[in-house]
């Protein structure tokens, strides 16, 4: 600890702390544009000038670690003119268009310039003018704004591995650019727009649309991937006009990846706003009354079990728990969470979590990645465990699956899940790097439980992590990589077959008489025989809704209040930023309504008992935001057999990462990334 | 006046052999096996008695700077640099060194290395300096074909390697920390400071820098001993130095000097006096375009070392004398440093990219008289915001010219306003 006087202030900060994070420990503000306490220093704005005792020019107190006895003073008048300085010098160049600049209202330079700035110009002389660099349909860039303090030069290149940002020239003529003028690859590219401290770089489809004081903000949660990235909702008039990242240093710290920010334009379009009802193989629009009354006449005189209902990957738990409550009092044992297939033991969370809980990559020394592409399908954590590859010498990543890029280097093992068996025979040298590591760590991905011997596969990592001693008191190094913000929730709440019952790929094809789809889109509409009455519960004209005989138009994540419970376990409440559209309703009134007309009537009359019901019946829910990290000692394996691995080769979980749910499909903005970054040719052909 | 006897720099003048073998005639590569074998505390105390400091233009003592390197190896190895990417405008020393006397600077690194436990250097040489490279890269390979660098080298027992990194011509990688960054093959920006490089330096591994011609006396103040080159100069300012002397004087020249010379006898002595004459003298800038211009009343007296030019608020720098005469349209000269400064600014830093190029502007202006009497102290201020708020001293190099001109000569710019003004006929029509 170091003993460090600032401003008077007499306080104590461990040895490794910057002046400026001092300061801040003790309450003083510092100005400042490139620093940014996730991205290394760089130093070179000049904005946090202090003035600090026996040195003889002022500090970036930034880049200055602290010393004992070190007396700074952070706002003295000296430091003020320098500080009157460097605003000058970054104003001479700064084209001062605030009236039109996307940044105004919530922009560094104009707050600090409120505090430092002249009110007139003594520059006379020609200004200097960038040309726009082209960064691809998500980032808009207006260069002559930039103040070059290269906080999304270092985002991309540290956080999120994709270096393709850079600086040439230099002196005046310096610019930022990609310099091949190609959209950011990065699936995190968003959150340069959030770092820019000026109006340099903005958001391309939020261009010209509202001022951050018009609009009102919701806090809530981000269910586009199963990381439960903690959100701002802003939203004017009905109409969702952007999503920011929140703090939480146990999620997401404070990134957000593209397909959570900037899909919302989905949410408009392809909206089911009414019910609809088939009538001689053609959908007609109904009223909720007609809907559900052809729902009472199709269930009347089925047993219980020629009934079943799938989840979808969207959907809240209030609503998941409601249906299953109807599903239940219609004597139906067919629910299913798992549209997808994926083999899912839910008999314990500790098979189907992520165990070792986000943060708690933090401490891991060595992985295993089996069927995954963390980058894809959940790229804030892929960013934190990049971030531990930087921070250890030695990580070790090993990868079982399709050949990758995950932006830091790991070790393929071969497409081939046999490899698994081989890591605990020790025939392959990843093996020793597994036995030397102190917390190792397996991810379990979507394309390995998606096979027909996912059961399998999941029992063989299961093994796999014992082996190597993964499970223990202290550490659990066993992760399921999720993608659906639902499927935590769904196999918490039970919504998988019950004893007897039948899963979701048996209901698809003609297990069952009457399926309800709560907003389950990524099935094989095909498979389903025509004399499946299909009931469509969901927000979005998509796959389901096209093969359902009765729609039930409900709501999407932003337009309810609802529970998600992320990859590892931690429930979070989303919150409705706006009203669903024309007559569409929130998920679980519907399915209380519908109750009713069946005379099953559901014992909740509103979101509060709905909830409190969910609580009595799944306690996990009851603890909301928190997560508590498991203490496994049951080492009991799932079922499944761990030696009937079949040989056949892991893919690539997904190639598209923009399009993977029904918000997403009716994005435009995702449709422009697919068409200018995944295949960038075939945009400049048209 | 320096004597004979007492020249470090033999063959300043490539009128004889540079390869190895005159090098030895001329006593390079004498005993230097003897000297390793004093030790690595004993070569430091030696170098901090002779009181030598960096020739490359800051003046660090070179024997404290040495001793900031670990004594005890964390595991990481040490690394000895060598600054040849001399790129001060009027400055031409290392140049010759390199040329003309490469074993000087090799010896000096084998020394240099054994005195900080470095057993790899690396020659960061300017890169247009084509002949220079090819004679020193001729140096080394002679010196390693004779056992003196490399494994055991002068048969001492120490290893020792050099190698020699070529630049691409900025200006701006003579900074210590932005040749590090070149040299790992990144863009050559200055790093932050601290760490400072003897703690991370090249490769994260600790580091000295020094220039060409601090390297190159160490043999000899090795080999004569301290007391020998203490005893020249003043306190303080011991040692000899090489001073560049161009502009208008009858015979430009680069030659070695006792420091504390006066700058008159520098200039009358070796370099055939101004042109013109003394009395047609208007300003001299005394280290290199960095350092603030002197007018000829203090020229008259000063003396050239580190103390007394910073006494006249100006500086040894790299000792590069520019003379100007009364031909000289000085404001010009000036504005020219400015363009200068503007072109090698790195853009890294904000006084610097932005204050460099208004600062150029203005100056441009003042050239013609185009601009108000207010500007001078717009412009002096402007000055003033840059220096000291920069990273590295690029800011300062280009501040202090300017400064130099505006705090001797400011009757002169006002006199250049005042007379663009009676010309101006579009004001007098408008009136």
């Amino acid at each position: 600890m170091a003993k460090v006087t600032i401003d008077g202030i007499e306080i104590e900060v461990p040895n490794g702390f910057t002046v400026l994070q001092a300061a801040e420990a003790a309450g003083r503000e510092i100005p400042r544009f490139c620093y940014h306490d996730r991205l290394s220093i760089a130093g070179n704005c000049r904005m946090c000038l202090v003035e600090i005792e026996k040195m003889p020019k002022p500090v970036a107190s930034c880049g200055q670690p602290v010393a004992d006895g070190m007396v700074i003073s952070t706002d003295s008048e000296k430091i003020r003119e320098a500080r009157r300085g460097v605003m000058e010098f970054l104003l001479i160049n700064h084209p001062l268009d605030c009236p039109i600049c996307d940044q105004g209202g919530e922009c560094d330079l104009q707050d600090e310039a409120l505090g430092y700035g002249r009110s007139y110009s003594r520059y006379h002389e020609p200004k200097r003018a960038v040309s726009e660099k082209y960064l691809g349909p998500l980032v808009k860039t207006v260069m002559t704004r930039c103040i070059h303090c290269t906080r999304c030069v270092r985002f991309l290149a540290e956080i999120a591995g994709v270096p393709e940002l850079g600086a040439v020239s230099r002196g005046e003529s310096m610019e930022i650019t990609n310099y091949i003028e190609r959209g950011l690859s990065s699936e995190l590219s968003g959150n340069i727009i959030d770092l820019c401290p000026v109006g340099a770089l903005t958001s391309k489809p939020y261009a010209f649309t509202a001022r951050a004081w018009e609009l009102n903000k919701v806090d809530s949660i981000d269910v586009l991937d199963a990381i439960g990235t903690n959100i701002r909702v802003d939203s004017r008039g009905g109409e969702v006009l952007r999503i920011l990242p929140r703090l939480n240093d146990g999620v997401n710290e404070e990134w957000l990846a593209d397909k959570g920010r900037f899909a919302i334009d989905g949410n408009k379009r392809r909206r089911l706003d009414r019910p609809w009802v088939r009538e001689a193989g053609k959908l007609r629009p109904a009223t909720w009354q007609e809907a559900f009354a052809a729902i009472a006449r199709r269930l009347e005189g089925l047993t219980g079990d020629r009934i079943g209902a799938i989840a979808g990957d969207l959907c809240d738990a209030e609503s998941m728990f409601a249906l299953k409550t109807l599903m239940q009092s219609l004597g139906s044992r067919n629910l299913d969470c798992r549209q997808d297939g994926a083999f899912l033991d839910p008999s314990r969370r500790a098979f189907y979590l992520f165990n070792t809980t986000i943060a708690g990559l933090d401490e891991a020394d060595a992985l295993l990645i089996i069927g995954a592409n963390p980058r894809r399908e959940a790229p804030v954590l892929n960013a934190r465990i990049r971030r531990r590859w930087m921070e250890l010498s030695q990580f070790e990543v090993g990868l079982i699956g399709a050949d990758v890029d995950l932006t830091y280097p790991a070790e393929r093992l071969g497409s081939d899940p046999s490899v698994i068996a081989a890591l605990r025979t020790g025939s392959v040298d990843f093996a020793r790097k597994l036995e030397a590591a102190k917390k190792p760590a397996v991810i379990l991905g979507y394309s390995a439980l998606m096979r027909p011997d996912g059961a399998a596969l999941l029992a063989a990592a299961w093994r796999l992590a014992l082996h190597f001693n993964m499970i223990r008191a202290d550490w659990n190094g066993f992760n399921v990589l999720h993608r659906a913000a639902a499927r935590v929730g769904g196999l918490d709440l039970g919504f998988v077959p019950q004893e007897g019952g039948q899963s979701a790929s048996q209901m698809l094809v003609g297990g069952v008489d009457a399926l309800w789809l709560l907003g389950a889109d990524e099935i094989d509409a095909a498979k389903i025989p025509a004399n499946t009455y299909v009931i469509y519960q969901g927000h979005h004209g998509d796959r389901g809704a096209a093969r359902a005989d009765v729609i039930l138009p409900g709501s999407t994540y932003l337009e309810k209040p609802g529970l998600y419970v992320n990859l590892e376990g931690r429930v979070q409440e989303a919150a409705r930023a706006i009203f669903p559209p024309g007559e569409a309703r929130e998920d679980w009134a519907i399915i209380r309504a519908f109750s009713d007309v069946v005379g099953k009537t559901l014992p909740f009359n509103d979101m509060k008992e709905a909830r409190e019901s969910l609580v009595n019946a799944c306690p996990v829910f009851g603890e909301i935001g928190t997560l508590r990290r498991l203490a496994t000692l049951d080492t009991t394996p799932p079922a499944g057999d761990p030696d009937a691995v079949s040989s056949e080769p892991l893919v690539e979980p997904f190639e598209n990462y923009y399009q993977t749910d029904p918000i997403s499909r009716a994005s435009p903005t995702m449709a422009r990334c697919v068409d200018e970054i995944l295949s960038p040719g075939r945009a400049a052909a048209e | 006046m320096l004597s004979d006897k007492d020249r470090i720099f033999t063959n300043l003048y490539g009128l004889h052999d540079w390869r190895l073998r005159g090098a030895r005639a001329r006593g390079d590569w004498d005993g230097t096996a003897a000297i390793i074998a004093r030790g690595r505390d004993a070569i430091v105390e030696e170098v901090k008695a002779s009181g030598l400091r960096g020739r490359g233009g800051a003046g660090f003592p070179t024997g404290l700077k040495w001793s900031f390197m670990p004594k005890q190896s964390d595991g990481r190895p040490s690394y000895l640099v060598i600054n040849a990417d001399e790129g001060e405008p009027g400055t031409c020393k290392d140049r010759d060194i390199l040329r003309y006397d490469p074993h000087k600077l090799i010896e000096g690194c084998l020394l240099a290395g054994a005195g900080m436990g470095a057993n790899a250097a690396y020659i960061y040489v300017r890169g247009e300096f084509h002949q220079e490279y090819r004679n020193l890269q001729a140096a080394i390979d002679e010196a390693y074909q004779a056992g003196l660098i490399g494994t055991n080298a002068c048969r001492s027992g120490f290893d020792f390697d050099i190698h020699v990194h070529r630049g691409a011509g900025a200006y701006i990688c003579g900074e210590e920390s932005a040749l590090l960054e070149s040299i790992e093959g990144k863009k050559g920006m200055p790093r932050m400071k601290p760490p400072f490089p003897a703690a991370i330096g090249l490769y994260g591994c600790p580091t000295t820098v020094n220039n060409v011609e601090t390297i190159a006396v160490v043999p000899t103040i090795l080999r004569r001993g301290a007391a020998w080159f203490s005893a020249l100069g003043r306190p303080k300012n011991t040692g000899t130095k090489i001073f560049c002397i161009s502009g208008h004087v009858n015979r430009p020249c680069n030659v070695e000097e006792e420091m504390g010379i006066p700058l008159r006898d520098l200039i009358e002595k070796h370099a055939g006096g101004v042109r013109g004459g003394w009395d047609n003298l208007l300003a001299i800038i005394p280290g290199g375009s960095s350092v603030p211009v002197l007018p000829k009343s203090i020229c008259d007296s000063v003396l050239m070392d580190y103390d007394s030019l910073r006494d006249a608020r100006s500086g040894l720098g790299t000792a590069a004398v520019i003379v100007m005469d009364r031909s000289t349209d000085l404001i010009r000269a000036i504005a020219r440093l400015s363009a200068f400064y503007k072109h090698e600014s790195c853009g890294q830093c904000t006084p610097c990219r932005e204050g460099t190029g208004w600062m150029m502007r203005v100056m441009n202006r003042l050239v013609e008289g185009r601009a108000e009497i207010a500007e001078i102290d717009l412009l002096e201020q402007v000055t003033r915001q840059v220096e000291g708020h920069t990273i590295c001293a690029l800011g300062d190099a280009a501040a202090w010219p300017i400064q130099g001109l505006l705090r001797h000569f400011r009757p002169m710019v006002e006199v250049r306003i005042a007379n663009y003004h009676s010309r101006d006929t579009r004001r007098v029509a408008a009136e």
